[in-house]
């Protein structure tokens, strides 16, 4: 429909509401449930169906060139995401693959860091440039001679 | 009545900040963390349409990061970058923008690694996997909530599901900027963002021309249905100067799902042919250097020119053009990259070979060119047309602040700065820091707050509300979608791009245009333009769908006058000028530019000198 949701499933929590990047995943104010309201909209990001607490969000290939009978389902954890892919012949595939190498949270701010002096602002420099870089000064070039 | 239906009685939320950035996608993220770094002290807010751990072009994710140089390891220099560029952009950039983005890409992804974004690395050599020259292979499903992490630390306030409707002038300069208005589509309050400057980090633009797929697949479009122009109608309407407008985008892609083709053809070497299995581009040569010259024979090929080959190849009839995936998926491990690929950042593809029962290892995949799009990141370069950093660019593209549009505190990054292609996620993201750093620079230097008067918000509500007034008022009809006062956002879109496709040089007309169809496809624009005060919303997500459709329509009038402009066909395979379709280095080797005066309504396109660095 890309995205439909399982009326048995969910329980109108509304992470998805929060996290389509679309804004086409809202409550049905009868059923108090999830639903696409465009599915011409959806971009079959999944953004909604790995955000879902209850796995309550499929996703149907688009009716334009997708015929039925499949399913790509993930499940996404701290560090890894699990796909299980069936295919409309009933073949199952299963593919793993890591998410993220540090802990979640773990970033270090901008403002943690050592204060620049005022005058640096003028330089070229970005934070942490040059060491970040990896290399022993940011590169330039002669200023170029033409060009008014 | 309701307080969104009568805008006298909506909330007005006002927030005061140094630096306001609009967009939270890749440049935005790049900007408020660069800006916090530099700026300790400063307000720094983020206003973003939907929820920045799953907003903008990375939204989905991505299996390789596009944009590195290596420097560490001498793999290339920022030159070489510029080399390569100019070249894809079939001899045209700026290259001083260019150079600036390779020179600061390798920190942004060390920054990234360090915040825990898997990406490939040889054991043995301890380098970074290369996909093809330019491009490391990642694990990036969380690519971008892992951005988004450092910046809701670094950035003072992110406000939220805010569609981010018009730039606001300052009241007694008009031409300097002074903030930014729009529509909080959750509860409907009003927001007036008033800053000292403003980074523009908004998307390009999908759905300008019609999508192949064109029913519930509309969706699926490559750029995402949520790119809708911001960057460019935001500035193109505070009299930003914006270049290349012209230079729009068409991808070769496997079909329908729309998934991407580079780690294909570059990673796992797969190759593409006719139908009848037969390669084509060498035998394509001769006409393609009678039409454009010396460019035929670049290495690589550009972007535009390999386009152009498989669309000759089509309209030979010798298609379906196979990407022969079968001759290259020849381990488990071969398989489980093909299939992540998709997975971390086109899972629509896996989604289309599930359905249509493909099994890549065993068959080949269509290819097919989409449907053009607008943007500046990736290998086009659509955009404002900005100031230059000050030790590499030329004069006359340099005027104080990197980064800085025409229009003073005005700056962007991303998709938002023109004439700098191949930016992709991590350019885009070293653009937005450098955009943040040359901010923090402007609010020093102009630490007071620009006017904004009563006036100028209460005009502005009036007008942002109008479409929502609209739906409150008692119809004229019994149900349904049909009404001769009333343009609902989705019946104006499915206008604009029938007019795009159908006069701009779209699928249907096989990228080719004319000035007559130029002249044509203005004119019904014209006429959409007249009808947009009959925009209808009924309730705030349409309000925001008929915002986006306005972004649209300010973007597709800019791609329209730019290509008329242009005499000639620089890049064959992004479209075809029929009445001028050759490569003219003589009188169109420069910048095609414009400008769009709020005061009178006239728009004026010039051109500008291309000034090469390297």
């Amino acid at each position: 429909m890309p995205t439909y949701v399982l009326t048995d499933k969910c329980k109108g929590c509304m992470e998805c509401v929060k996290i389509c990047p679309s804004d086409i995943m809202h409550i049905d104010a009868t059923q108090g449930r999830a639903y696409n309201i465009e599915p011409s909209m959806c971009w079959e990001c999944y953004a909604c169906v790995k955000s879902c607490p209850e796995a309550a969000i499929e996703v149907r290939g688009y009716a334009d060139f997708a015929p039925l009978r499949h399913l790509v389902m993930p499940t996404r954890t701290t560090d890894r995401i699990d796909w299980k892919i069936r295919m409309r012949n009933g073949d199952l595939k299963e593919f793993s693959f890591p998410i993220r190498t540090t802990p979640w949270g773990s970033i270090r701010a901008p403002q943690e860091t050592p204060e620049p002096t005022p005058d640096a602002v003028a330089s070229e420099l970005l934070a942490f440039e040059p060491d970040y870089l990896a290399v022993e000064a940011l590169p330039t070039l002669p200023k170029p001679p033409r060009g008014g | 009545m309701s307080m969104v239906e009568n805008p006298a009685a909506v909330p007005v939320r006002t927030v005061e900040c140094d630096i306001l950035i609009v967009g939270g996608g890749f440049a935005g993220c790049g900007a408020a963390f660069e800006a916090r770094y530099w700026g300790r002290d400063l307000k720094i807010v983020v206003a973003e349409k939907a929820a920045i751990e799953r907003s903008g072009a990375v939204a989905q994710g991505l299996s390789a990061i596009n944009c590195y140089m290596g420097m560490r390891w001498n793999e290339n220099q920022p030159e070489d970058f510029v080399r390569y560029v100019r070249n894809d952009l079939m001899g045209l950039s700026r290259e001083d923008l260019v150079y600036d983005i390779g020179r600061h890409v390798d920190s942004t992804v060390h920054l990234f690694e360090e915040w825990g974004l898997p990406i490939f690395t040889d054991p043995e050599t301890g380098r970074y996997v290369r996909e093809g020259r330019w491009q490391v292979m990642i694990h990036g499903e969380s690519y971008k909530p892992i951005i988004a992490e450092a910046t809701r630390k670094a950035a003072s306030e992110v406000h939220e599901r805010i569609m981010v409707t018009h730039l606001l002038p300052d009241a007694t300069d008009p031409k300097r900027v002074a903030g930014a208005v729009g529509v909080n589509v959750r509860d409907g309050s009003f927001y007036v963002f008033r800053a000292k400057a403003v980074i523009v980090c908004a998307a390009g633009a999908s759905h300008i021309y019609r999508p192949r797929s064109a029913g519930e697949g509309s969706g699926r479009t490559w750029y995402p249905p949520w790119a809708t122009g911001s960057a460019y109608a935001l500035l193109i309407q505070m009299g930003a100067e914006m270049t290349q407008m012209e230079n729009r985008l068409v991808v070769t892609r496997f079909k329908d799902g729309y998934g991407p083709v580079g780690a294909w053809f570059l990673l796992l070497k797969a190759v593409a042919s006719n139908a009848a299995g037969e390669s084509y581009e060498s035998a394509r040569l001769p006409e393609l250097r009678e039409r454009v010259g010396a460019y035929a024979d670049a290495k690589p090929m550009p972007t535009c020119l390999r386009n152009h080959l498989m669309l000759q190849e089509i309209l030979a009839g010798r298609g379906p053009i196979l990407l022969h995936t079968e001759r290259v998926l020849t381990t488990p491990e071969k398989e489980a990259i093909g299939w992540e690929d998709f997975l971390n950042m086109t899972i629509g593809q896996a989604v289309t070979w599930a359905s249509q029962g493909i099994e890549p290892k065993s068959e080949p995949s269509e290819l097919i060119l989409s449907e053009p799009y607008v943007m500046g990141s990736h290998a086009v370069c659509a955009g404002a047309w900005a100031s230059g950093p000050a030790d590499v660019a030329p004069s006359e593209y340099h005027w104080g602040y990197n980064r800085m549009t025409t229009v003073p505190g005005l700056f962007g990054a991303g998709d938002t700065i023109g004439g700098s292609a191949h930016k992709f996620s991590s350019g885009s993201y070293a653009e937005g820091r450098l955009a943040g750093k040359a901010a923090v620079a402007f609010v020093r230097d102009h630490p007071d707050l620009p006017t904004v008067t009563a006036a100028q918000i209460e005009s502005l509500r009036a007008t942002v509300y109008a479409p929502l007034e609209l739906g409150a008022r008692r119809s004229i009809v019994t149900a349904g979608t049909v009404n001769p006062e009333l343009l609902q956002p989705d019946h104006a879109l499915t206008r604009l791009e029938k007019i795009m496709d159908e006069y701009g040089g779209g699928v249907s007309a096989n990228y080719t245009t004319n000035r007559a169809l130029l002249e044509r496809g203005l004119h019904h624009l014209a006429t959409l333009r007249e009808d947009l005060p009959q925009l209808v919303a009924r309730d705030l997500h349409q309000l925001q769908r008929a915002w986006e459709l306005q972004h649209r329509v300010w973007t597709a009038e800019a791609v329209l006058r730019h290509t008329l402009f242009r005499e000639e066909t620089r890049w064959p395979g992004y479209y075809y000028r029929a009445d001028f379709p050759h490569v003219d280095d003589e009188r169109w080797k420069c910048f095609v530019n414009s400008v769009y005066d709020p005061a009178t309504g006239n728009w004026r396109l010039f051109t500008r000198p291309y000034h090469p660095i390297v």
